[in-house]
């Protein structure tokens, strides 16, 4: 598996796709399709999600397939604040990740334990554990999910407006990506990938193994978390579906489609399986045969995902 | 799942941001898919007969009918409202089988000041404290049914019951609604997990109470089930079965067949309802779909004519939103349902009537009206609604 | 009182043994050529909607059961020869995506052959009732798959333990390369356990036919049913599987039944009838994390 390390013209496509960005709401909005400006805060928001999996998944080496429950906490973790009338997203949002990444760090002390196929199965377990616990939580909505009593505000400023939240999202995955791409470069990150590469051999030189692969599990759920709390506003609603384990599996193709264990990987895994869906459907209402034959197809003759494609791999 | 999006007509690739003001649009978001996609077939296949049936307008101007599906899931459901309103540009919405969908829609359908007709889901809260002029009601509201076998049954002198309902807020409506009007000893009160297919260890319990009488609230696939499990204990020797009508219409009749012959149900309509509007309806249901239609049919139709009377009033003009809802309240057509007419908080008054299953002239196992339960009969919460 | 008991306990027993159907040939896939296989949901799915099929067009569920049975595993032939062959060599990661490809690609095409409401599959009418036998009456068509149930396990012992073939299985499951120096001919061994575990996906299918719904989606929710069976077992072994399926069935069964009685006795009426449903549905979960706790490689590990 290669290591993170962004091809040199990452960093001024990066940089000029930004931009374009930030263009986007106000130029959807002279076009009159408002409707795709929270087409793409959905794309952007998934994207983020996508990317916390892939910090898990390709730069930790851990399997799990429970991130949903993360993502969901962190939803749940907004709606509740904002229902108590904490509404600032500069202390919801980092209460959202900090729910979502206790929770990853409980689920991980336990997890962590098993390996391979049994750590799958016991993420897993957890994410079903969160899913009807939430479902059957009748102070939080049960089964209708828990709705929203507005939008957050950031630093006093209405997030109401379609266009707003997009900015919101935009900065918190741009933050993310960058945090991220430093991270690797680290020496945490480079001891983590060590470890997955050779757990026996970092273990011999003393290293602590598990604390690492816990606190990188954890990191992965509170950014999830963020995600879930942004996605909470967007939709305006907390609900138990965001917890399913099929949701769990959705993130986990974005990244696969992505690239494994490349910084842009989530993001682009996210925002191919989106559009892919919103183009198919908009074609035929037997889209999802459409979406299998392809992602069949990656999987024979792209083994490693849609961003391997483009960037080179270092290490 | 990958069930972010799934549309299902060609019409939305057309991205027209342009308001017609030629024609009327509707989006028509109900469940087609799942457990509970009879319900929403129902609904649909009713509203377009009603639009067939009237050359393929409302009110004089051509409709476009819109149909998505929110495969019964809140978020699904925001998204696809979302686009109705935002790229779209309905004038009307309707659909929505499930309240707690419909809970999860509203907000953003009354924020948009688009009129909601409510072909199915009727929450205590919109007919309550969040009342909303943009809201209205064409079925009933959810409570209503449970009232009306909690009334039969306590006449009829059962004293020893068991209720099975699942463990979400529908569910718990469901019993509040029926013990508004049965007096008697429940004996038990079963939650089970939403959509439970094995009533097994359920059923085992009930055996264990031997109670006169049972009555379950499990909407689709699930009722379906629990009807045939029932069957199959051998309870039903000692044990009356009552239900609200949703648990005993034509699809879950289909399904179980002879096995619930004689049992008890509330409806505030039935397709042997002798009137001229309801003739026509169940021959051409019939005619159309080749299945006889169920009481969501009967109100997906009901919601096409109301759109269709209140267009034709405001004379096409759809903006004016003042005279739109004026229009609306004074409902000026003929239900199949015979008389009924709007509260203050959009909902209806209307009576509504005992139903049992047994087999008809032609031997065909269905429905048959028994009499009326409640005479014009509005719900328990219309007081609490302030309408602006 | 001995009635509702006895009751139950068939009923856990029933559970069980259906989950011990889908878990077998999970576990020997999983085992035997550490393949994930996401779409094991989608094989039952897809047998029951077959047999279900073949039953109304034969007007008999027996013709229809035995029909479909077969379609399925010619089916899972298929799937072997011309998708997992290919993944058997590929990381777990590759496994998962093309799997839940399959998934997509197995509920949109059911969906748009059977339409998406769910198709009726009744039992022959003579099992519609129940059986009584001094007084006791448990409905006589799950005293029927209770001894399919029983029937079925007791071939796979007899053929795990103690013909060659299930040697080979065994040895498959324990050490692959080992068994392929040996001689064995490996992949045809992969094929066959493939297309005996689709039909045995597809005889649980068809026998939960008329109890459940067949529908679209009915192989999600008993897929992560039977992924935890086997974890709970221990993959690869078919003693372990029988084990987790009747642990399984059992709990949630009387879980369902006596959680919400005990908590009422023990708690105030509005917590009880709120963590009643919720720790009823979440039991198996802690049952397996708890097992994995101590013993994270199952109870019967079929690996050394």
């Amino acid at each position: 598996m290669a290591f993170y390390q962004p091809a040199r013209y990452q960093k001024p496509v990066a940089g000029a796709l930004l931009l374009a960005l930030l263009a986007l709401p106000p130029a959807l909005a002279a076009l009159g399709h408002e409707f795709y400006i929270g087409f793409a805060t959905r794309l952007l928001i998934f994207a983020l999600a996508a990317s916390s999996l892939n910090l898990v998944l390709g730069f930790g080496g851990m399997f799990s397939l429970g991130h949903a429950a993360f993502f969901g906490a962190g939803a749940y973790a907004a709606a509740i604040c904002m229902r108590a009338g904490i509404s600032e997203a500069l202390l919801a949002l980092p209460l959202a990740m900090l729910v979502a990444g206790a929770l990853a760090l409980l689920v991980g002390a336990i997890s962590l334990r098993t390996r391979g196929v049994y750590f799958i199965m016991i993420t897993l377990a957890f994410a079903q554990m969160a899913y009807y616990l939430f479902i059957s939580a009748r102070a939080w909505g049960g089964d209708d999910g828990l709705p929203l009593p507005g939008r957050m505000t950031l630093a006093g400023l209405s997030l109401g407006s379609d266009s707003a939240l997009f900015y919101a999202a935009l900065g918190c995955l741009a933050l993310a990506v960058v945090f991220l791409g430093r991270l690797a470069g680290a020496r945490f990150g480079r001891t983590i990938q060590a470890i997955r590469e050779n757990e026996t051999r970092m273990e011999a030189l003393g290293y602590p193994v598990f604390r690492y692969r816990l606190v990188c599990f954890a990191l992965g759920g509170a950014l999830a978390g963020l995600a879930g709390a942004l996605l909470a506003n967007l939709t305006g609603l907390a609900s138990p579906n965001l917890l399913q384990w099929t949701q769990s599996g959705t993130l986990l193709v974005m990244v696969i489609i992505g690239g494994v264990g490349y910084l842009y990987g989530g993001v682009v895994g996210a925002v191919v399986l989106l559009s892919l869906e919103e183009v198919l459907s908009g074609f035929t209402q037997h889209w999802p045969i459409g979406l299998g034959l392809l992602l069949l197809a990656i999987v024979l003759f792209a083994p490693r995902g849609v961003a391997a494609l483009f960037g080179k791999a270092g290490g | 799942m990958l069930r972010h999006v799934a549309a299902f007509t060609a019409a939305l690739l057309l991205a027209s941001s342009l308001q017609a003001a030629d024609r009327i649009k509707v989006g028509l978001l109900s469940t087609l898919s799942g457990a509970g996609a009879g319900l929403g077939v129902d609904i649909r296949d009713g509203f377009n007969l009603a639009v067939k049936q009237l050359n393929g307008q409302l009110g004089g101007l051509p409709a476009e009918v819109i149909i998505a599906d929110d495969q019964q899931s809140p978020d699904v459901a925001r998204q696809m409202a979302d686009k109705f309103l935002k790229k779209d540009k309905v004038d009307f919405m309707t659909g929505i089988v499930f309240s707690n969908i419909m809970l999860a829609v509203g907000p953003t359908v009354f924020e948009n000041q688009t009129f909601y007709i409510s072909a199915n889901a009727g929450p205590s809260q919109y007919a309550g404290e969040q009342c909303n002029p943009y809201f209205f009601n064409v079925a009933w509201q959810n409570d209503n049914l449970h009232e009306a076998v909690g009334k039969y049954v306590q006449d009829k002198g059962f004293r020893k019951l068991v209720i099975v309902t699942p463990n979400y807020p529908g569910g718990k409506d469901a019993v509040a609604g029926f013990r508004r009007y049965y007096k008697g000893m429940v004996a038990e009160e079963i939650y089970t997990r939403l959509g439970q297919l094995d009533y097994a260890a359920e059923l085992a319990q009930v055996r264990a109470i031997k109670p006169d009488a049972l009555f379950f609230f499990l909407p689709g696939g699930m009722g379906i089930n629990f009807v045939k499990q029932f069957v199959a204990t051998g309870l039903s020797r000692d044990t009356q079965l009552f239900a609200p009508g949703f648990s005993a219409d034509e699809d879950v009749i289909k399904a179980v067949g002879p096995a619930m012959m004689g049992m008890f149900n509330s409806s505030h309509w039935a397709h042997d309802m002798d009137n001229p509007e309801n003739r026509r309806f169940v021959a051409d249901f019939q005619k159309e779909y080749g299945r006889l239609p169920s009481l969501y049919a009967s109100q997906g139709y009901d919601a096409a004519r109301l759109m269709d009377a209140a267009v034709r009033d405001v004379q096409g003009k759809v903006e004016d939103k003042a005279a739109l809802r004026k229009a609306l309240e004074a409902k000026r057509f003929k239900s199949v349902r015979g008389e009924f007419r709007f509260n203050s908080n959009h909902y209806p008054i209307q009576n509504y009537y005992l139903r049992v299953i047994g087999k008809d002239a032609s031997g065909r196992v269905t429905n048959k009206s028994m009499g009326t339960i409640f005479t014009n009969h509005s719900d328990a919460y219309v007081g609490q609604c302030r309408m602006k | 009182m001995t009635q509702l008991i006895l009751e139950q306990a068939l009923n856990g027993l029933q559970f069980g043994l259906m989950l011990f159907l889908l878990a077998a040939g999970l576990t020997l896939v999983f085992g035997i050529m550490d393949c994930i296989n996401l779409a094991h949901g989608s094989l039952y799915m897809v047998g029951a909607y077959f047999v279900a099929a073949a039953a109304q067009a034969a007007d008999s569920f027996w013709i229809g059961l035995a029909v479909g049975v077969a379609g399925a595993a010619l089916l899972g032939l298929l799937l072997e020869l011309s998708l997992f062959r290919r993944l058997y060599r590929r990381d777990h990661l590759a496994q998962v995506l093309a799997t839940f490809a399959l998934i997509l690609i197995a509920n949109e095409t059911v969906r748009m052959i059977w339409g998406a409401q769910p198709v009726m599959l009744n039992a022959p009418d003579a099992l519609a009732g129940p059986l009584e036998i001094a007084g006791f009456s448990y409905p006589a068509y799950r005293l029927v798959i209770i001894a399919f149930g029983l029937a079925v396990a007791g071939l796979l012992y007899l053929l795990v333990a103690r013909s060659r073939v299930g040697m080979w299985v065994r040895a498959g499951a324990a050490n692959r390369e080992m068994t392929e120096a040996l001689g064995i001919d490996v992949q045809r061994l992969f094929t066959a356990v493939f297309v005996f575990g689709a039909a045995l996906c597809a005889l649980a299918g068809g026998l939960l036919g008329p109890l459940l719904a067949v529908q679209v989606g009915m192989g999600e929710s008993v897929l992560i049913l039977a992924f935890v069976v086997i974890i709970i077992g221990g993959i690869g072994s078919v003693r372990g599987a029988l084990v987790g399926s009747l642990i399984v069935g059992t709990a949630d069964t009387l879980g369902r039944a006596l959680l919400p009685t005990l908590l009422r006795a023990t708690l105030p009426a509005d917590t009880a009838s709120m963590l009643g449903p919720a720790l009823a549905s979440i039991l198996i979960y802690l049952l397996m994390a708890a097992i994995l706790f101590f013993r994270p490689q199952g109870l019967f590990p079929a690996r050394a």
